[in-house]
């Protein structure tokens, strides 16, 4: 008897828990997204707001079938009929992969590295990674421009060293934005690479040697293996807003070929052409939407296994 | 604690399954193999050799010179309190830990400069350390890779490794898909799949649950029996080293205490604290009174004389401690007529009773408190001895055992 009551209890409280994040997805993710959406499908106008049709409920029932008959697919269209925006996809795609496979290198060997350090000296080494984000991302990306200009820190040590003898061009070049790209996402590689590591439990690699293996493939059977789950999280907390990133290749790409994130803007905030922008920020969540996908089913799995 | 003498070893073990012995010829003494002590033959080679290996942890001494030989299919026991070295033993001869000073050596060959994933032994971890990535043939096949076994022949081997620990049909789960007492199987199979030299054995069966590991416990006996492979055991569950071992190695503080046959241990402890450590005892200090023909007078320092069937070997005037189980103690609420030395009266201070022992503490006459334990043998309907009653202590000569040290 009282066993019911607990539970009924407990299940109008797990009700509760659940109803937070879904009226926190709702209000700030569907319901925005529905109105891109519903945006995406619509024609530009020179008005307030500067698209057409928009929805009058006063009209009733007769308004909302004026309203679905005016919505076309013609902005999609656009998008792939134009190289400008075909090509401005590919290439953040490649700068996103790219940056992301250099992060893997560079953050895989830093969080062993980290979950290998001695276990008193391991909060440190998380803080002194978290560090970075104490000084705000704009000022550190303008530093970067300090230090890729022609007379920039880059430079001058090269030249110091004698590894050149010319000043060479970093800034305004896809080499910035990898640059840039990779400083600023490394924390969002290591942190999950160094809590799957450090998970890892040392007697799997002493039974891996008691088994006849030696260290170095144990690495390769064991070790990476265990850190995948790892691996792919900090890969797709990287690559998904690489893909989107404005703010890093507006201020040390150059001024030729666009990344997706500054098509969108200049379809903003330039051309006042909010269907179309709309509508690229629509294909770009679908063409993200796969990855994610993949990392929940991942994620998914990963729970089963505890 | 109700610790047995290992008779049970033998039943089961000629119980086993297509075991072509007959029981009888392999009762021949309770917790040897038949025939088997090759520890007692003069000149055996051992499998296993151990010289004076002392390993240091920055000023921590964990293993103090210790000198130990392990024979060829032997099943060998290291028991002893957490702490006292027995794992660190068994990870130097794994080769995960390294010697500060001396040899171990496995069949005559020195291990110093065998890295563990080259030498001929594997390990059964406490935890299991199984591989959560792979799945159970993953797991049993893991090391047989390594070896570069042509794929037919491993999988062969799996087959036949599943069949031993009785998995079959498990092959393509993962660990977590796993019970307790199946998880042990695969990390047995693991590590028998190799056939090594020598297994090695880290808690095998502590994270079991009880029922599970006293069925455990006959099936690794069988098992060893029937493949006549070389395992060393570490554990600090005396029941478990009892029940498997033909020789205990006890430890304390990085030392060997004793190392015999589980009924030596019992029976014949060399020393105080293994009288203790191993089962119940009662430790009665006294003076050596006279030393004669296989016979021993002691006068206890509470008061009392004893007599003990051994010749002790002190002079007449030192310290002794005579070592008593409570099991071997009668208890009567009467003055037993049968008994003309060893008996002492006291008071019943306090009864334990847990189903098929009782424990009872009778305060002796004499101010020392002794442990008695009796088995009851017929359902207690009623108390035949109750809390404050007079009772009558008496043990045989041949009961106790005096300690020197």
């Amino acid at each position: 008897m009282s066993d019911t009551g607990a539970s009924g209890r407990r299940s109008w409280g797990a009700r509760l828990v659940i109803l937070i994040p879904a009226l926190w997805l709702t209000v700030l993710f569907l319901v925005p997204f529905l109105i891109v959406l519903k945006i995406s499908l619509s024609q530009s106008v020179i008005a307030q707001p500067p698209y057409t049709p928009t929805l009058d409920l006063t009209g009733g029932w007769q308004a909302v079938r004026d309203f679905a008959a005016a919505l076309s697919f013609e902005n999609y269209k656009l998008l792939g009929s134009d190289w400008l925006y075909i090509v401005s996809y590919l290439r953040s795609l490649g700068i996103a992969f790219a940056a992301t496979a250099i992060l893997l290198a560079i953050g895989y060997p830093i969080a062993y590295g980290m979950a290998r350090a001695p276990r008193g000296l391991q909060p440190v080494l998380v803080m002194a990674v978290f560090l970075p984000f104490l000084t705000a991302f704009l000022i550190r990306i303008y530093a970067w421009i300090n230090i890729l200009q022609r007379e920039g820190l880059l430079n001058e040590t090269l030249l110091a060293l004698g590894l050149i003898r010319e000043p060479l061009i970093w800034l305004s070049t896809d080499t910035a934005i990898l640059i840039g790209a990779v400083y600023s996402y490394l924390p969002f590689m290591v942190l999950p690479l160094y809590a799957s590591l450090e998970k890892l439990d040392d007697s799997l690699l002493e039974a891996a040697a008691d088994l006849g293996c030696p260290a170095w493939r144990a690495f390769w059977l064991v070790t990476v293996p265990l850190s995948l789950p790892g691996a792919v999280a900090g890969a797709l907390l990287c690559f998904i807003p690489i893909v989107g990133e404005f703010v890093i290749p507006d201020l040390l790409g150059g001024s030729g070929a666009q990344m997706i994130g500054q098509t969108l803007w200049v379809e903003f905030f330039s051309n006042k052409d909010w269907p179309v922008a709309s509508a690229v920020a629509v294909v770009l969540l679908v063409a993200l939407l796969a990855p994610i996908v993949a990392y929940q089913r991942l994620q998914a799995r990963a729970l089963g296994e505890r | 604690m109700n610790v047995e003498p290992p008779v049970r070893r033998v039943y089961v073990a000629g119980m086993a399954d297509g075991n072509p012995e007959p029981a009888a010829s392999r009762g021949a003494a309770p917790g040897l193999k038949p025939g088997r002590a090759p520890w007692a033959v003069p000149g055996a080679r051992p499998l296993v050799q151990f010289e004076a290996v002392v390993k240091r942890f920055g000023g921590v001494t964990a293993v103090d010179r210790v000198s130990l030989d392990i024979y060829e299919r032997e099943f060998f026991a290291l028991l002893g309190p957490s702490g006292c070295g027995k794992t660190t033993l068994l990870r130097m001869l794994a080769g995960f830990e390294i010697p500060t000073e001396g040899r171990i050596l496995l069949d005559g060959q020195d291990l110093a400069r065998v890295p563990p994933h080259k030498r001929p032994v594997n390990m059964m971890f406490q935890n299991y350390a199984l591989f959560p990535h792979l799945t159970v043939e993953g797991n049993i096949a893991f090391g047989l890779r390594q070896d570069g076994m042509a794929k037919s022949a491993i999988a062969a081997r799996v087959k036949e490794m599943l069949a031993l620990v009785k998995l079959e049909g498990y092959g393509w789960r993962k660990p977590h898909q796993l019970s307790g007492g199946q998880r042990q199987r695969v990390a047995l199979a693991r590590a028998l799949a190799k056939r090594p030299r020598v297994l090695l054995l880290d808690e095998p069966l502590s994270a079991l649950d009880r029922k599970l590991r006293e069925e455990t416990r006959f099936e690794l006996i069988d098992l060893q029996d029937n493949l006549g492979l070389t395992f060393v055991m570490v554990t600090h569950d005396q029941d478990e080293a009892m029940t498997l071992a033909d020789r205990i190695g006890v430890m304390n503080a990085g030392s060997l205490a004793q190392v015999a046959p589980p009924a030596a241990v019992y029976e014949q402890p060399n020393s105080r604290w293994v009288a203790d450590f191993v089962g119940d005892i009662n430790l009665i200090e006294g003076i050596v009174a006279s030393v004669g023909l296989g016979e021993t007078v002691i006068g206890a320092r509470a008061g009392g004389r004893l007599r003990v069937a051994q010749n002790v070997e002190a002079k007449p005037g030192a310290t002794v401690w005579l070592a008593l189980r409570p099991e071997k103690i009668q208890i009567d609420t009467q003055p037993p007529a049968a008994f003309d030395a060893n008996c002492l009266a006291g008071q019943v201070a306090d009864i334990g009773y847990l189903g098929d022992v009782s424990h009872y503490k009778v305060k002796l006459d004499n101010g020392l408190a002794l442990k008695v334990s009796i088995a009851n043998r017929v359902r207690l309907v009623e108390r035949p001895i109750g809390w404050g009653d007079r009772v009558w202590l008496s043990f045989a000569p041949e009961a106790c055992v005096v300690l020197t040290q």
